[in-house]
């Protein structure tokens, strides 16, 4: 078994088994629910601003899983097992990031089809809302990598990664945000496709110089 | 087992006057020492002199302030050490036979479980998470990564803490037959594991 099929199945496995993975799709259709409760009963504003808080909810359930991603990996001594790994630390970062898409991306892009119907959005948009979601969630998971290695060694974290990524969520968010709203949706699409793979190219990358930096 | 060893090149290190230095303070300064082929040292020290530390440069995990750790007859030396640690790298909900699985695909090796469980006294234990586990049967676990790929060196950081009688003759075994294929041991430990360690290196306070 590779390095990498080897880490993948561990990381699915430990999201499942700590129950980690349920947690965001929670938040989210719990934030998502909320919305409309917040915003009153005009169906006519609601079918204007509602879809795109998708994407605020979906950057908030990703963002909010990010803490212990890698403070377990270095507080358990896990992360000096992956140092010592055959497969270079890059290759089991997107092994990690691609876990971490299964279990958490595409369950929030999915149920992302619900939600935004709940938000007064077309039904002939959802599958187009689930589309932009998958590659969203990717792009967030992507630059959330990073933020997670480069603040792995601080306790309480969570505030100071969302400072370093929150700016990073913006495009995808923005791209999103039209697709949901039923504007230039092919060239959205496109866009969020580049989020995707650059963030899945560079993420990985840049978490692993920043998690051998704090292996020390 | 044939998987372990021997290693047919001789491997060996070499610890070249060494500086390290931890959150600005200088742990020690110019420690060398050589282990050859087939050698068990000792590293002694007082808490906080540098133990671990010297362990995790060799592993290559800390960078040395000045001097170099030299690795002769190994192929890759990012791929000649096991390192265990005072951290068993368990993770509480995955069961035994999962973290054996996962480290036989990251090590390359071959995770031929039954005898892994059986060297280890872990047979009854194999499909139950580790958070039932005991911290004995954890650090055994954690000794299993030693078993599952064969490398060059070991690097064991107080292996026998937790570890019950049987542990501690189980280990002992273990150095032993690894010393025999060729392998190099380097363990800091604060009593001796029982082991006839060939050197002894003294970490300055």
């Amino acid at each position: 078994m590779s390095a990498f099929r080897a880490t993948f199945q561990r990381e699915l496995l430990l999201l499942w088994a700590g129950g980690g993975a349920l947690a965001p799709l929670g938040y989210f259709l719990g934030a998502t629910m909320l919305v409309p409760l917040a915003m009153g009963p005009d169906r006519a504003l609601l079918a204007v601003a509602g879809p795109p808080l998708v994407w605020i909810a979906a950057a908030l359930a990703v963002l909010a899983m990010l803490e212990r991603l890698f403070q377990a990996d270095l507080e358990d001594g896990s992360l000096d097992q992956m140092l010592l790994s055959r497969a270079p630390l890059e290759l089991i970062m997107f092994a990690k990031g691609a876990a971490l898409w299964c279990a958490i991306g595409l369950p929030l892009a999915i149920a992302g089809a619900p939600a935004a119907i709940a938000l007064q959005a077309p039904v002939e948009r959802a599958a187009m809302i689930v589309v932009s979601l998958a590659l969203g969630t990717a792009a967030f998971i992507g630059v959330g990598l990073v933020g997670a290695a480069v603040t792995a060694s601080v306790k309480r974290g969570g505030v100071l990664i969302a400072l370093i990524v929150l700016p990073l969520f913006a495009p995808p968010i923005i791209f999103g945000a039209s697709v949901a709203a039923g504007q230039d949706v092919g060239a959205a699409i496109s866009i969020l496709a580049g989020c995707a793979l650059g963030a899945a190219a560079i993420g990985p990358v840049a978490a692993a110089a920043a998690l051998r930096l704090q292996a020390e | 087992m044939s998987a372990r060893g021997p290693f047919q090149d001789k491997p060996s290190i070499r610890v070249e006057a060494l500086t390290l230095s931890r959150g600005g303070r200088v742990l020690f300064e110019g420690l060398s020492f050589a282990a050859a082929s087939g050698a068990y040292v000792e590293v002694h020290g007082s808490n906080g002199s540098g133990k671990t530390s010297l362990l995790r440069a060799i592993a290559g995990f800390l960078k040395p302030s000045a001097g170099q750790v030299a690795f002769d007859g190994v192929e890759e030396p990012a791929l000649a050490t096991h390192y265990v640690g005072h951290a068993n790298a368990v993770k509480r909900e995955a069961s035994v036979r999962d973290h054996l699985r996962y480290w036989a695909g990251l090590f390359g090796g071959a995770a031929s479980e039954d005898f892994i469980a059986q060297t280890l006294d872990l047979g009854r234990v194999l499909t139950l998470p580790v958070r039932v586990l005991s911290q004995g049967q954890a650090r055994r676990i954690a000794l299993a990564r030693l078993i599952i790929a064969p490398r060059p060196v070991w690097l064991l950081d107080e292996p026998a803490a937790s570890l019950d009688e049987s542990g501690k003759a189980v280990l002992n075994e273990l150095i032993a037959s690894h010393r025999a294929s060729g392998g190099v041991v380097v363990a800091a430990v604060h009593e001796p594991l029982g082991a006839t360690p060939s050197q002894i290196v003294r970490v300055p306070r």
